[in-house]
């Protein structure tokens, strides 16, 4: 069974008078262990896959299901405790709240847990470490690089454990050097550490880096996954 | 405890605003403190007054003076068992900047029936057999640095003329509303410097039953009705009550003053509020998609809201409430006993918890609503 399922999906928004149909009816599975990159032009639906997936949205018609419960399904503090447990975002912007370290950061999902204060500590240092920023550990974001910033947010969403990363064009504000260290990273966490990675991409090279490509157009997905070269 | 941390890195997010808005707050709150305590002090030196003692005054104010032959014909009344008189002075010190109360009394039958007055045997019996003598509050041994046994000069307001005391005795009352600041001495060296002899300001009638008030302050009026000086009897606390009733009109404005100066003040904690939490939409979207429930941030920004309202309480009342003791305020001598009451302070941080909800609210709930996906999009 596939980790992500999402079923007969129909999604639209509404613009003044406009109604503007995302996803007509799509239909997509993603596995668990899997690294998936979605590609596409801007407004073919990525991101609104993407957050559809971690339920910060919902099908206007259809059903979306992550390990087994139906995210569309839930009510908004449901939602909440799911994607706390399931789900790790990273944002294009890294989205790292300036007015705290990057330890205090990377705890921030750790605080809706039960965790131990001890418990917490140990976690985000094994998440710094796995990011490779175990000595930035009381710097603000002011203070780290982009590259940093971005593999302090993927140690932030990695360190809960959770079903699935979700990334929206994570090297996207990042210059070359600093962005093959995020793929590699994140080629990293899906090898080693089996972790489930959808991310969204404009980036070919980036797209590489995955196991799986999928392209979408206009809300469709216009041509069956296919296999990327690292995932060969 | 643990989102404590969250809350404190938020407001250390612009130091100087949290710190104007927690300014803001205390000043308020001290200025309300400040405010209501001359009204509770005032209604406080209303309820002074043994109920055993009667004031009796010209009825056609305090400034008109009463015969002193009055005294004998009260004196004899059934149910009075003492009786004093005393005379407003108004001479002032120096020059003149610190007020104090100052008076001339009917030595002995006064201190009988003021035994809140409290000082050394021997410096009690000094000041009686001293017709130029005066006693004082402990106060102004502070206020001014006199030691007992120094002369010291009033010069007189109404009583024109620079008047010599030795000070024979210090005092210093069981009751807050006697005053510790009040410098008195005998009516015989007042009638004597005037020339005026036979007249009193005010009488005070002690009584055997204070149920027997009524009754006795009427057959005192009655017996004076169609005299030359008619009079106006009442307890002591009616006495007090009368000046309280003057600053009735004092007293509605300060409540008034103190009410505007904390809508004010939430009006700028409540903007500060709404700055702080706009500021932040886009984190707060993160921390939503990261798995913050809406009620969680609701809760994080009104306790945020909480933090600067109650710190600003707790420094506002605290410092109203340490200051005055430690400065020793009586505002100039017109406000004895001047303390801030323990209901206001309640009823400050009342007002800081509505403070809190008032400027808290509307961002809370702002933050709880907020839509991930739109907020997202805009900081993308």
């Amino acid at each position: 069974m596939a980790l992500v399922e999402i079923r007969d999906v129909y999604k639209s928004f509404q613009r003044d008078e406009q109604r503007i149909d995302v996803f007509t009816d799509l239909t997509l599975d993603i596995d668990a262990g899997s690294f998936t990159a979605l590609m596409g032009p801007s407004g073919s639906g990525k991101s609104t896959l993407l957050n559809l997936i971690a339920g910060l949205d919902r099908p206007t018609r259809g059903t979306v299901t992550v390990g087994g419960e139906v995210v569309s399904a839930m009510s908004a503090g449901q939602l909440a405790a799911w994607r706390a447990r399931h789900i790790g975002f990273v944002f294009q912007s890294f989205n790292l709240l300036p007015v705290l370290t990057a330890y205090q950061n990377v705890e921030l999902p750790l605080l809706l847990t039960r965790l131990s204060g001890k418990e917490r500590a140990e976690r985000v240092k094994i998440a710094l470490d796995v990011v490779g920023l175990a000595d930035r550990a009381d710097h603000y974001p002011r203070q780290l690089s982009g590259g940093q910033e971005q593999r302090t947010a993927i140690a932030r969403a990695i360190v809960a454990d959770p079903t699935v990363m979700l990334l929206d064009e994570p090297t996207g504000q990042l210059d070359a050097k600093s962005s093959q260290e995020v793929l590699t990273l994140l080629q990293r966490l899906n090898k080693e550490f089996n972790k489930t990675i959808i991310i969204v991409t404009h980036d070919a090279h980036a797209a590489e880096r995955a196991k799986t490509i999928l392209h979408l157009e206009k809300g469709d997905l216009i041509e069956k996954p296919r296999m990327a070269a690292a995932g060969r | 405890m643990k989102y404590f941390r969250l809350v404190l890195a938020n407001l250390g997010r612009h130091k100087l605003r949290s710190i104007l808005t927690i300014a803001s707050v205390a000043l308020a709150l001290f200025l309300f403190a400040s405010l209501r305590s001359v009204v509770t002090t005032m209604a406080a030196a209303a309820q002074f007054g043994g109920a055993r003692r009667l004031v009796t005054l010209n009825a056609t104010g305090l400034v008109f003076p009463l015969p002193l032959a009055y005294g004998n014909r009260i004196k004899a009344l059934p149910g009075v068992t003492g009786l004093s008189w005393a005379n407003w002075f108004g001479g002032r010190y120096g020059d003149g900047k610190n007020f104090f109360a100052n008076f001339a009394v009917d030595a002995q039958s006064y201190l009988d029936l003021y035994p809140e007055i409290v000082m050394p045997a021997d410096q009690k019996q000094a000041f009686l057999q001293d017709r130029t003598g005066a006693i004082i509050g402990d106060r102004l041994i502070h206020d001014f640095g006199w030691k007992l046994g120094q002369n010291v000069t009033l010069q007189g307001t109404i009583f024109q003329g620079d008047w010599t005391f030795k000070i024979d005795g210090v005092y210093h009352p069981t009751d807050p509303a006697i005053g510790d600041n009040v410098l008195i001495f005998h009516h015989d060296y007042f009638d004597e410097r005037i020339g005026r002899a036979g007249i009193a300001g005010w009488y005070i009638v002690e009584i055997d039953d204070p149920s027997h008030a009524p009754q006795i302050a009427k057959s005192i009026d009655d017996m004076f009705r169609n005299s030359s000086s008619p009079t106006k009897t009442g307890t002591e606390r009616e006495f007090q009550a009368s000046f309280a009733t003057m600053w009735g009109n004092v007293s509605f404005l300060m409540n008034t003053i103190g009410l505007a100066v904390v809508f004010a003040i939430l009006l700028i904690t409540a903007n500060a509020m709404m700055m702080s939490a706009r500021e932040r939409t886009g984190e707060i979207a993160v921390l939503k998609t990261v798995g913050f429930s809406d009620r969680l941030l609701f809760a994080l920004v009104m306790v945020e809201a909480g933090t600067l309202a109650l710190t600003g309480a707790a420094i506002g009342l605290g410092g109203a409430k340490l200051l005055y003791p430690a400065i020793k305020f009586n505002g100039a001598g017109f406000l004895p006993g001047f303390k801030v009451a323990t209901s206001t302070l309640i009823i400050g941080a009342l007002v800081a918890l509505g403070l809190m909800l008032a400027s808290g609210l509307v961002p809370a709930l702002r933050a709880a609503r907020l839509p991930v996906v739109q907020a997202l999009r805009k900081v993308e």
